[in-house]
This record gives structure tokens, C-alpha cells and sequence, in this order.
């Protein structure tokens, strides 16, 4: 896996919202959103984003798009610094990098059939004959298990599962190499999750696709993502091969993420990592280490100095103060 | 185009929508033929105050003119003044409201700014006032309310369009990468219509009746040309006296406003999708 | 009766005109509740689970209503026997929030963002009892104790708009139990929760079935839920019961095709990138269901007869129904074993 080549890479990443009060709007203070924020991912490899709602996960994930503009950072892709771009090249980069929506309901245009929602990308980013545009539209619903007759209707004919095959094939047909897919199962019913899952993961294959996949179902992301990264308060607080952190979690905050999911089976016994209190607003987080005020092992040093990033293991990198001492 | 003809296509299949397309389609056929139609010229006099027979239809006035044959004349200029006024107060609003709604910071401040200014007028005052400037006559008339309806659809498409902006179906489009006048016309306009369509009929009846207040006042429609709202204003002072000289072009206006709003509301439901099978 | 609560035959119409007859969203579900039991109702969105116990608390409203012949009937604080599926509303308020309490799935909008959580609770607990300010507010207080809450005495004075989703979830609960009802029902009630709020949210819930007397319904879509807090589980698909066992039975004598396909989809922890378990197909729409077992088209076991005659719900081992042919032993849907 490792020779495989970076397609995108995350420096530094921060996303902050101003929050405006008073009469003449006056910026009162910044909701860190993303907070220094790094990864990389290889090609046709999924990488992972997990965390609580309110992290910042989606945000990271619509950053790196240039869906929103990152405060401060860099994004590279293919080697090319997309936040040096301009709009109008960005727009058009797009066609290599799509967004993979959570909400199949709303995220599709009511009033346009299946069609002409395929047909969009492509009409934007290439200049198709009528008959080659026929072609990669059938070739895409085939490819997301479509009838061709179901292309002339409209997205409200179609039951939830379908309409994220909708999305992904809307997603995928401009044959992009990356593909950021935000919950995208989380709205759906479990026996229908497996089904998008399983053509998420064949779409991969097929079209050589690199995700980063964003959830908080920790039984998803493990299935599918070759890497995680855990999120906590803006702050990537871990990241490694996925089995190496589902099965050593390192830092306190993913091994009581961990510990919460539900037991799969009523016999099993569960030992359970009890969390105190709740997330704090990203608005005004704690000094120090962001987990400190939760953090069942929390020291002295937590509360005054932000941890820094500790490799523990090949590719296996922590933000916490006890892997310092190792 | 296609999509225009659909949409007439499920009016008519829509009982109320037919109504309203049958209504709108007798106006529009008064207002062309009227001189065929009309038994009278509009400004030939003869016995005043008659009450309505079989000779005059509706009765005749206090110059003895035919009150039938100018009703049907008045069709044509009320639905003149009314479309085109609406129009020019549509148009513009609708450019400015899209642009002040999907591009916001400082165009939005300062379209805002002009439009909250223009409102901040009582809306006849301002009609008055642009019809001094103007001069009189049906052109400046028909400019001044179009001018007075500006905000109301600036402010009607802005919100429509800030809330569309949210949708995410059109963050969809951006994240495609689809370019700003698409996602404008394809994905955020269609959610203006039916906002827009409601605001129109509604600044419809209500460009027939600024018209008949500027007419009364003396500074739109100059007699003896006939509109509805001028027969109306010429008809208050013999109201008791001969109470058809007024209640047929009341009942005129009335109709037209009831068809202009019965068809709004059959075409907000047809342009729903979600009542689209 | 000995049970707290026994549903017979209960049926749930959804009216859609004169002419027309109604559509049955639900049909057939006998279930009774014991005393202090724990019981989970598990299916997919629109199977018919939360409009089941909806019609437990009388909340069915137009065009939903409960169908003729369907028994609801709860065995109230004094030992009598109460048919809910014919109360009268004053009837329906007496039982409501007293005898039966409801939690939902969004605790954010449940609560009214106008009042303060005192007179939230103290609302619960006056129209029931007669008790002075001072003593509700004392109860409401012993109350926030026992869910937990941190500084119970200020977060009393505040607004919903001021509590997180986990606390105000916790409310809920404070309100629903604040009279001691009989049954509390909860419906998806960690659904619209982090993981590790939800870990705690069902922490506290059986911490708390410990010094209640109060039997729970649970409904869900999340089998891991159900593992956590349930001892007998009832199986929904597109409006019936396929499946009704211990929990225990559930997942590990799994009877019904549809459960085990359940189970098996779920990702497990232990995978790594294979290829996912599916259920084929989307649940069928109510009003459509083809004759024979509703299940039939996105059944991997399917046999002939599965498309032309619908199986009953037969027990097929002590406690444990099932309604599948493979199991059935050949029983006709109405002329089944009488569960």
C-alpha cells in the first residue's frame, strides 16, 4: 500500500467561522471549526473520518474540497496547490474531486429527472456529442445498478437507497480520482447501508477511486477505510491503519469512543470507558489539550499545553501527553 | 419551452387551473376585440343615467355613454397598465432580488439599501409623485407603478433565492462544479416561481387599482379614455343615483383580481414536484 | 390478566378516502407486555413499530386510526383493566404521563423552548398530584439527581435552548419517570445522540430499571440498542411481526430470514474490506403487498409456497414465534397457533 502515490494531502488545515454580534456586525469571535489539521491519502485508498457530530469532520471534508475556504492550511492534490487556484480553475477542477452527499432527499434538484441530473457535470465540464453524452449517462446508471428506463423519472419516485445510488452516479460520472463521501450511508435504513457500502467499495475498484469517508458510524468506517483518522474539537487526535487503532487505540478519547458502541450480542461483556460531561463549544475550547476536560487520565500538563503529534508506530500518530513520555 | 407547455397542460388538467386559464383567456379576448365587440364607441354620449336594458346592456353613464361598451374598452387598458406596470416592476426586481440574493455582502447592502428607501414612500405618494414627473397619460403611468413594485418583488425573490441558496441540492451543483448562471437559472429560480407567480397576481390587482386612484386624481388615464378604475372614480359622485355605473366595472375588477389569483394558486401547485407523478 | 399490557390483533389504518377502503399499516400484532420487562421492538423505517406504540398512548391522529377489532388493554396502577383502543380522551389524559410515559427520538424539539425545565417537570408532575410549590420543586430536584444531572438546582432555572442533546435526553427521562408510570415508552431515544452520549443514555436507563417498577418498550432500528437494554425482542417488517423471542434467542437461534439478514448486514467489527451481507430490494409500500409472505421477493430461502400463502406467526420453540414457512409446519395465516 505504501507505494502508492499521494493524491491528496492536508497541511495545517484550519477552518474558522466568524461569529458576528451587535449592530454593525461586528466579529465577536471564531468558531474553530478545523483546527491544524493534517493527513494524507494515497491513491485508491479510503481514508476514514470519524468523530461526534459538531467535530468538524464534514467541514474538513468540504474545506478540502474548496466547498468552504480554509482559513489558513494547504491542500495539495496530485501535487497541485488547490488553495493557489482561482475560482474559476478550482470550478473546474472539480470534475477530478466530488462530494458524495448525506442526505439522498434533499440533495437532488426535485425538478429534474434522472437524466438531466447525470447529464449536468458532464454538459459543465466537457463539450459531449448528444450520443456520447447518452452513452456515459447509461454507462454510470448501469455502473450504481440503475434501469435505463428509471433514467426519465424524478428523484421522488425513488426510495432512499436508490436515490443515493442517484447521488453517486452524479458523483462518479465525470470519472473523478477522489471522492469525498459525507455520511453518506448514515440516513439510510442498516439493510440498505451494506448495499451502498458494497457499491461504494466496487466503484473503487472499477474507477480506481480514492475516498475519504466521513462518519460516526465506527462500524462503518472500519469496514470500509484502510486508514482513520479520529476527530475530537476541530483536532485530528489520531490517526493510523485502521486496524492498528481499532484494535490499540492509543489516545483516551478513541478508546472511549470505542468502547461505546453498542455490544453486537447480549452476551457480551462490555467494559465500558464512562465520558463525563459533553463536547465543549468549538467556540471556546479548552486551553490545552481539548479532550482535557473529559479525559478520565487527564494530568497537570493536559490543562496548560496543547499535545503534540506523537508517532506511537509505523504511520500510527497521537495528540496526547501520555505517549509523550514513551 | 417544453416545460411551458407541460405546465399549461397540467393547469388545464387542474379544475380551478382551468378556471383560471378560461377567465384569463376571455379577458384577453375583451380586451382585443373590444371594438368589434363593443355596440357603442367608448365616447359616444347619448341619454344620461339609463338603467340597464336591452339597448345599453349595462346602462349608460352620466354623459349618457354606452357602460358596457367602455367596460369592454377598459378590459384592454387595465390589462395594458396592469401587465406592463407588473412587468417592468417584475423584471427589475426579479434581476436585482436574484443578484442581491445569491451574490449577498456589499451588492445585496446596497441594492437593499435603495429598495428600503423606495418603500420607505406610502406607495401612492410615490406613484404621484413619479406620474408629476413623468407627465400624464398611459406610458408614465404604467413606469411609475411598475416603479412602485420594484421592491415588493426585489424582497419576495431575495428571500426565495437566500433560501434556495441553503437547499443542498444546489450545494450539490456548486460542489459538481457547475457555473454560477446554471446553477442561477437551473437550480435556484425555480424555487423563486412560485413566490413570484403569487406576488405578480396579487401587484396585478393591485397595479388595476393604483391605476384607478392615479385616474381619479387626475394624473393617470385621461378621459375620455375608459378604464375601469377612472369609470369607477367617475361613477362615486351618482353612486346611490345610478349604482350601475360603478358595479360594473367593480364587478369587472373584482373578477379579473379573483382569475389572476385563482390562476397563481393553481400554478403554485402544478409547479410543485412533489405533487408531480 | 396477569400482563401489564396485551395488544390483541391490532391493526392500524391509514384512511384515504370514502370510496376507498384504508390502507392496514400495521396487522395482526398480538404482543403483552409483563410486569417490569424489558421489551424491544426492532424494524426499518416504516415498518409500522412507531405507529404501534403510538397507539399504546392514544396518539394516533387522522388519518391513522386503530382498526375495528384491535384490543389494547392495560392493567392500570389499581389493578384494573383498562381498554385503551376505546378510552375517551379524559380517559386517555388520566393514563397519559401517569400510567404510560413516552420518550422520543429528538429530545431538542419535545421540550418547550419557552419554559424552563422546572415548570417543565412541575407541569408533569401537577396535573397528577397535589402537591405545593415547594414540594415539586423538590421533587423535580430528587428527580434530576437521579438522571444525573450535574448542578441540578441552576440547570432547573434553564431554558432547553441552554442543555446539550444528552442532557436534555435525560430530562425527557427525568419527566417521563417523575410520576412512576407503569410503562415508559421510548421510542428511538439515543437515535439523534453521539455514541458516547448514547452509551450513557442507556447506561442510565438500565441503571434506572433498577429502582423502577416500570416495564419499557424500546423501539429501534439499532439491534446494538436492543442487545444493551432488552430481554425480549418483537421483529417488525412492513407491518407485522415476523419474529418474537428472547434476546438471546434474536441473535443466536436467529428463525426468521429477515432477522438474520438484519443481523448479518450490520457491519461487523471484525470485518475487514470483504464484501458486505445485503438484503436485495427495498420493503414493499403498504397497500401493495403481493399475496403470500411479505418478505418473499427479497428472500434468500424463498420457496413456492412463501409467494402464495402468507405463513402465520407459530411458536416455534418455547417463547420463540416465528412467521416463516421454513419454520411453520404448515399453518395458514388465521388458522395459527393463537398466540
Amino acid at each position: 500500500m505504501s507505494e502508492k502515490k499521494v493524491l491528496v494531502e492536508v497541511q495545517d488545515l484550519r477552518t474558522y467561522f466568524p461569529i458576528q454580534g451587535g449592530l454593525v456586525r461586528k466579529t465577536v469571535g471564531h468558531v474553530h471549526a478545523v483546527e491544524d489539521v493534517s493527513f494524507r491519502i494515497r491513491e485508491q485508498e479510503t481514508f476514514g473520518l470519524v468523530g461526534e457530530s459538531g467535530c468538524g469532520k464534514s467541514t474538513t471534508g468540504r474545506t478540502l474540497l474548496r466547498l468552504i475556504e480554509p482559513t489558513a492550511g494547504k491542500v495539495f492534490f496530485d501535487g497541485e496547490d488547490l488553495c493557489a487556484l482561482s475560482k474559476e480553475e478550482m470550478r473546474k477542477k472539480r470534475r477530478d474531486m466530488q462530494l458524495v452527499f448525506q442526505d439522498p432527499y434533499a440533495s437532488l434538484n426535485p425538478r429534474m429527472t434522472v437524466r438531466r441530473l447525470l447529464e449536468e457535470p458532464l454538459t459543465t465540464h466537457f463539450s459531449l456529442s448528444p450520443g456520447e453524452l447518452s452513452d456515459r449517462v447509461g454507462w454510470i446508471a448501469g455502473a450504481v445498478g440503475l434501469a435505463p428506463e428509471q433514467l426519465e423519472r424524478y428523484p421522488h419516485q425513488f426510495s432512499g437507497g436508490q436515490r443515493q445510488r442517484i447521488s453517486i452516479a452524479r458523483a462518479l460520472v465525470t470519472k473523478p480520482r477522489f471522492v469525498v463521501a459525507d455520511e453518506p450511508v448514515s440516513a439510510l435504513d442498516v439493510s440498505i447501508q451494506a448495499q451502498i457500502l458494497n457499491l461504494l467499495m466496487g466503484l473503487q475498484k472499477e474507477l480506481k477511486l480514492s475516498y475519504l469517508f466521513i462518519s460516526h458510524d465506527l462500524n462503518v468506517v472500519r469496514h470500509i477505510s484502510s486508514r482513520v483518522g479520529v476527530m475530537y474539537l476541530g483536532r485530528l487526535v489520531e490517526i493510523g491503519d485502521t486496524e492498528e487503532v481499532y484494535l490499540r487505540p492509543v489516545h483516551p478519547y478513541t478508546q472511549a469512543l470505542l468502547s461505546a458502541i453498542p455490544k453486537r450480542d447480549p452476551s457480551e461483556e462490555k467494559k465500558r470507558i464512562h465520558l463525563t460531561g459533553d463536547v465543549p463549544s468549538p467556540a471556546n475550547p479548552p486551553k490545552g489539550c481539548a479532550f482535557h476536560d473529559r479525559c478520565p487520565q487527564c494530568m497537570a500538563v493536559c490543562k496548560e499545553e496543547v499535545p503534540p503529534e506523537v508517532e506511537v508506530g509505523p504511520g500510527h500518530k497521537v495528540r496526547c501527553h501520555l505517549c509523550g513520555n514513551r | 419551452m417544453r416545460s411551458f407547455v407541460e405546465t399549461i397542460r397540467s393547469l388545464w388538467k387542474d379544475p380551478m387551473g382551468k378556471i383560471g386559464i378560461i377567465g384569463i383567456l376571455l379577458l384577453i379576448f375583451m380586451a382585443l376585440f373590444a371594438g368589434q365587440l363593443a355596440p357603442y364607441p367608448y365616447d359616444a354620449i347619448g341619454m344620461k343615467f339609463q338603467a340597464p336594458s336591452g339597448e345599453h346592456l349595462f346602462g349608460t353613464d352620466k354623459f349618457g355613454r354606452d357602460v358596457f361598451s367602455r367596460v369592454l374598452y377598459g378590459a384592454g387598458v387595465s390589462l395594458e397598465v396592469g401587465i406592463i406596470a407588473v412587468g417592468i416592476g417584475a423584471g427589475f426586481g426579479y434581476l436585482l432580488g436574484l443578484a442581491a440574493g445569491y451574490f449577498e455582502g456589499w451588492t445585496d447592502r446596497v441594492i437593499m439599501c435603495l429598495m428600503d428607501i423606495l418603500f420607505a414612500f406610502p406607495s401612492i405618494l410615490l406613484a404621484i409623485f413619479i406620474s408629476a414627473v413623468l407627465g400624464k397619460g398611459i406610458g408614465p403611468t404604467m413606469v411609475a407603478i411598475g416603479i412602485v413594485n420594484i421592491p415588493v418583488f426585489c424582497r419576495t425573490v431575495r428571500a426565495a433565492v437566500i433560501s434556495a441558496k441553503g437547499l443542498e441540492y444546489v450545494k450539490n451543483a456548486q460542489s459538481v462544479g457547475v457555473k454560477t448562471w446554471p446553477i442561477l437559472i437551473r437550480h435556484i429560480s425555480p424555487n423563486v416561481v412560485a413566490p413570484f407567480t403569487v406576488q405578480a397576481t396579487l401587484a396585478l390587482s393591485g397595479a388595476i387599482l393604483t391605476e384607478a386612484t392615479l385616474s381619479f386624481l387626475g394624473m393617470g388615464i385621461q378621459p375620455p379614455d375608459p378604464s375601469w378604475g377612472s369609470m369607477l372614480a367617475e361613477a362615486r359622485a351618482n353612486m346611490v343615483r345610478s349604482p350601475w355605473t360603478a358595479l360594473f366595472p367593480l364587478l369587472f375588477i373584482v373578477v379579473t383580481i379573483l382569475v389572476f389569483n385563482i390562476l397563481g394558486d393553481a400554478l403554485r401547485d402544478v409547479l410543485d414536484p412533489k405533487l408531480k407523478v | 390478566m396477569t400482563n401489564l399490557l396485551e395488544m390483541k390483533d391490532l391493526s392500524i389504518d391509514l384512511y384515504r378516502g370514502k370510496k376507498i377502503p384504508p390502507v392496514k399499516l400495521v396487522e395482526g400484532v398480538n404482543l403483552s407486555i409483563r410486569k417490569k420487562q424489558n421489551f424491544g421492538v426492532v424494524g426499518e423505517s416504516g415498518c409500522g413499530k412507531s405507529i404501534t406504540c403510538s397507539s399504546i398512548m392514544g396518539l394516533l391522529s387522522f388519518p391513522l386510526s386503530v382498526g375495528k377489532g384491535s384490543s389494547i388493554r392495560f392493567l392500570d396502577s389499581e389493578d384494573q383493566e383498562v381498554e385503551i383502543a376505546g378510552l375517551s380522551p379524559a380517559g386517555l389524559r388520566r393514563l397519559r404521563g401517569k400510567e404510560i410515559s413516552m420518550i422520543f427520538q429528538e429530545p431538542m424539539t419535545a421540550l418547550d423552548p419557552m419554559y424552563t425545565i422546572e415548570s417543565q417537570i412541575a407541569e408533569a408532575l401537577s396535573f397528577h398530584t397535589r402537591m405545593t410549590k415547594a414540594e415539586i420543586h423538590d421533587a423535580a430536584l430528587e428527580m434530576l439527581r437521579k438522571v444525573k444531572i450535574p448542578r441540578p438546582d441552576q440547570i432547573l432555572q434553564d431554558y432547553p435552548h441552554h442543555l446539550s442533546g444528552g442532557m436534555l435526553q435525560r430530562v425527557m427521562i427525568a419527566i417521563a419517570l417523575i410520576n412512576n408510570p407503569r410503562l415508559l415508552i421510548a421510542d428511538e431515544p439515543t437515535t439523534a445522540l453521539d455514541v458516547t452520549i448514547q452509551a450513557q443514555i442507556l447506561d442510565l436507563m438500565n441503571e434506572l430499571r433498577e429502582s423502577y417498577d416500570t416495564s419499557v418498550i424500546m423501539i429501534t432500528h439499532d439491534l446494538g440498542v436492543i442487545a444493551e437494554t432488552c430481554e425480549e425482542v418483537a421483529v417488525f417488517y412492513a407491518g407485522q411481526v415476523v419474529e418474537q423471542a428472547s434476546v438471546e434467542a434474536i441473535f443466536h437461534e436467529t428463525a426468521h430470514p429477515y432477522s438474520a439478514g438484519l443481523l448479518r448486514s450490520v457491519t461487523s467489527l471484525d470485518g475487514a474490506q470483504k464484501e458486505l451481507y445485503t438484503i436485495r430490494g427495498a420493503v414493499p409500500t403498504a397497500g401493495n403487498f403481493a399475496p403470500g409472505c411479505r418478505f418473499a421477493d427479497r428472500c434468500d430461502r424463498c420457496m413456492d409456497v412463501c409467494r402464495e400463502r402468507a405463513p402465520a406467526l407459530c411458536e416455534i420453540a418455547p417463547g420463540h414465534l416465528c412467521r416463516c414457512w421454513l419454520h411453520a409446519g404448515g399453518e395458514d395465516e388465521g388458522k395459527g397457533v393463537a398466540v
